[in-house]
C-alpha cells in the first residue's frame, strides 16, 4: 500500500491534502495530509481534542474545511457533492445517536429509508447478522447496554456498504469484554477489505487493528505501519537488571563492544543502547559477570506503540512551549 | 439528487413509531385537545336561545376553542423536532446520510401535520355529533346556517401547517427544548388570534377578508418549507452552536 501525500493513486478511498479546519480562533487541525488505500484500515490516533471527530466529520462533508481539498471515494469534496458523498461512506460517531423508543430493527430500517435502499428486509438482516445482533432485532434500543447499542451503530453503517466507513471511537467508554466484541468485529471486517478510518486515542487499538497509523496532535506526526513508527523512534536497547544495584555501572558499561551508551531509570535497573541486540548481550553478560553482579534478566527492550506515542505527544508539547 | 419522498417517508414513520411510545406526546396529544374540547361543548350547552342576537357570536367562540388544537398541538411536537434530536445525539447519524435538509423538515412537518388533523376532525366530528343530539334545535341550525362548519374545515389545516413551520423553525436554531417549545407556543398564535379578532367582530369579518387570511396561510403553509430549510444549518447543527 504505497502512500504519501505526493505521487497519490488514483484510486485512493482517500486523499487528504493540507486540510485545514479552525473555528473562529481555534484551529482543530492544520495542514493535515495523508491517503488511505482501499481495503486498509487506517488509524488516527492522538490524544483528546487533537482533533480526530472534527475531521471524521470534516470527511463527512458536515464540517466545510477552512482550506486544503479532500477527495473521498473518488469524488472532491465540495458543498455540491456532499449528498453523493454521504452516499458512498458511513460513519459511526463518538456516540451511537439510537432513537431509544424505537427497537433494534426499526432504527436500521429508518436508515435503510434514508439510504433509499430497495431490499429493505435483506439489508437490514445482513448488518444484523454482521455484528451478532439477529436475536435482539426487535428489542428497543434504550433496553440495550452501551456495548449493544455501539454494535446497533456500527450495524447501522454498514447498511449501505460504504466505499469508506468511518470509525470515531468506537470503542471509548466500553467495558473490556464489549471492546473486545467490537474489535473482533472490525477485525473481521478488515479481513473482508472494508475500508476502514479508525480514530481512537488508545494506542493498543490502533496497534491490533491497523495496517497504518497517523499520530495527530492538530498537526500530524507521523504516519506509518504500527512496527515502522516503533523502529523509527527508538534506538534498539537491552534491558538488564540484576538482583543488587551495581557499585560502578559506569565501569563496567563503558567501553563495552556494541554499547554506544546507557542509563538506570531505578537502582538495579539498567537500559543499553545498542546497535544490534543479539550481537551486545553475550558481551554485555560476561562483563557483568565479570563484575561479580547477580544478573536477573538481560532482554531486548520492546516499545509498545504506547511509547511512540507517549514520546511524540511529549516532543509536540516541548515544541509548542 | 432529486427530492426523495422515499427518505421523507422514512423520516415520518420513524417520528410516528416514536409518538406512540413518547409519553410527553401521547400527553400532549390527547390532554390538550380534551381540555378544549371540554371547554367548546360547556359553551356550547350554556348558550341560551333567548339571547338570539349574540347566539351566533357564542357559537363563533365556542369553535375558536377548536381552533386551538391544530395550533397548539403541532408546537408542541415541532418545537421538539431539530433541537430535541440534537440533545439526545440523533441528528448527527440522520445527517451523515444523503438527506437533504428539505427531505428532512418535510418528513417532520408531515409528522406532526398527520396527527393533528386526524385528533382536530375527529374533535370536531364529536362536536357535531354532540351538538347534533343534545344542543338545543336553534343552536344547532345556527351551525351548519352560517359559515362555521366550512370555517373550521379550512382553517384546521391552515393554523397547523403555520405553527408547524414557526415550530420547526425556531427548533432548528434553539439551544434548548424548553426555550424552543415556549417560543413556538406563542409563535403558533399571531393567525389564530387574527382569526379571534374575526370571531369577535372586533375586525368585521367578510367572506373576503377570511378567504385572504386563508389564501395568506395557505401560501406561508406552501412555502414555509424553505424559509425554514433556511434556517437550518447542517454545520451549526452538528457543532451546537459553538462556531
Ligand atoms: N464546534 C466547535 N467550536 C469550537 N471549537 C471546537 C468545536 N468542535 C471542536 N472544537 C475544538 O477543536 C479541537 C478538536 O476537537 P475534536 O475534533 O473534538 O477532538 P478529538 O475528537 O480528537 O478529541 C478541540 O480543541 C475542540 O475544543
Ligand atoms: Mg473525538
Amino acid at each position: 500500500m504505497a502512500t504519501g501525500p505526493h505521487g497519490s493513486q488514483p484510486d485512493a478511498a482517500l486523499v487528504v491534502e493540507h486540510l485545514t479546519k479552525r473555528f473562529g480562533e481555534r484551529t482543530a487541525y492544520e495542514d493535515v495530509s495523508f491517503e488511505v488505500g482501499y481495503g486498509e484500515v487506517f488509524g488516527f490516533l492522538g490524544p483528546n481534542g487533537a482533533g480526530k471527530t472534527t475531521m471524521v466529520r470534516t470527511l463527512g462533508t458536515l464540517l466545510a474545511p477552512t482550506s486544503g481539498s479532500a477527495r473521498i471515494a473518488g469524488i472532491p469534496l465540495a458543498f455540491e457533492t456532499g449528498a453523493a458523498i454521504r452516499g458512498r461512506i458511513s460513519i459511526m460517531p463518538e456516540s451511537p445517536g439510537l432513537y431509544l423508543r424505537l427497537t433494534v430493527e426499526e432504527n436500521l430500517e429508518c436508515f435503510a429509508g434514508l439510504y433509499e435502499l430497495r431490499d429493505v428486509r435483506e439489508r437490514v438482516a445482513t448488518a444484523l447478522r454482521a455484528v451478532n445482533l439477529t436475536d435482539r432485532a426487535r428489542d428497543p434500543c434504550g433496553s440495550l447496554s452501551k456495548g449493544l447499542r455501539q454494535r446497533v451503530a456500527l450495524a447501522r453503517a454498514l447498511l449501505n456498504d460504504p466505499a469508506v466507513l468511518f470509525l470515531d471511537e468506537p470503542t471509548s467508554g466500553l467495558d473490556p469484554v464489549a471492546a473486545r466484541d467490537v474489535h473482533a468485529l472490525i477485525g473481521g471486517l478488515r479481513d473482508r477489505g472494508v475500508t476502514i478510518f479508525l480514530t481512537t486515542h488508545r494506542l493498543e487499538e490502533a496497534e491490533r487493528l491497523c495496517h497504518r497509523v497517523a499520530i495527530l496532535n492538530t498537526t500530524l506526526l507521523l504516519i506509518g505501519r504500527p512496527d515502522e513508527l516503533r523502529e523509527r523512534l527508538f534506538t534498539q536497547a537491552l534491558d538488564v537488571r540484576t538482583r543488587t544495584p551495581l557499585p560502578d555501572p559506569g565501569g563496567v558499561f563503558a567501553g563495552l563492544a556494541g554499547v554506544s551508551g546507557w542509563e538506570q531509570p531505578t537502582p538495579g535497573s539498567y537500559v543499553l543502547h545498542v546497535a544490534d541486540p543479539d550481537a551486545a548481550a553475550p558481551a554485555v553478560a560476561r562483563a557483568l559477570v565479570g563484575a561479580g553482579a547477580d544478573i536477573l534478566s538481560i532482554v531486548e527492550s520492546v516499545h509498545s506503540l504506547e511509547d511512540v506515542y507517549l514520546q511524540l505527544v511529549a516532543e509536540d508539547a516541548e515544541a509548542q512551549r | 439528487m432529486t427530492f426523495s419522498w422515499t427518505r421523507v417517508g422514512a423520516i415520518l414513520r420513524k417520528e410516528l413509531r416514536d409518538y406512540r411510545r413518547n409519553r410527553f406526546v401521547i400527553f400532549s396529544m390527547s390532554a390538550l385537545p380534551l381540555l378544549f374540547i371540554v371547554l367548546t361543548m360547556i359553551q356550547l350547552f350554556t348558550i341560551k336561545v333567548s339571547s338570539s342576537p349574540r347566539l351566533n357570536d357564542r357559537i363563533g367562540i365556542s369553535m375558536l376553542y377548536l381552533l386551538i388544537i391544530p395550533t397548539m398541538v403541532p408546537s408542541a411536537l415541532t418545537a421538539y423536532s431539530v433541537v430535541g434530536e440534537r440533545e439526545q445525539g440523533t441528528l448527527e447519524p440522520v445527517l451523515i446520510t444523503p438527506i437533504r435538509r428539505e427531505e428532512f423538515l418535510v418528513g417532520k412537518a408531515l409528522a406532526a401535520f398527520a396527527p393533528t388533523l386526524v385528533i382536530a376532525y375527529t374533535l370536531f366530528g364529536v362536536f357535531l355529533g354532540a351538538a347534533e343530539l343534545f344542543a338545543q334545535p336553534a343552536v344547532v341550525s345556527a351551525i351548519f346556517e352560517r359559515s362555521h362548519v366550512l370555517v373550521q374545515l379550512l382553517y384546521t389545516p391552515l393554523l397547523a401547517g403555520w405553527s408547524i413551520w414557526m415550530g420547526i423553525g425556531i427548533s432548528a436554531r434553539s439551544t434548548d427544548v424548553r426555550a424552543a417549545q415556549q417560543l413556538a407556543v406563542f409563535a403558533s398564535l399571531p393567525p389564530l388570534g387574527l382569526v379571534a379578532l374575526l370571531s369577535f367582530n372586533v375586525i368585521p369579518a367578510s367572506v373576503g377578508l377570511a378567504l385572504g387570511l386563508a389564501a395568506g396561510l395557505l401560501v406561508v403553509d406552501g412555502f414555509g418549507w424553505r424559509a425554514v430549510a433556511a434556517l437550518f444549518d447542517r454545520e451549526r447543527l452538528i457543532t451546537g452552536g459553538r462556531a
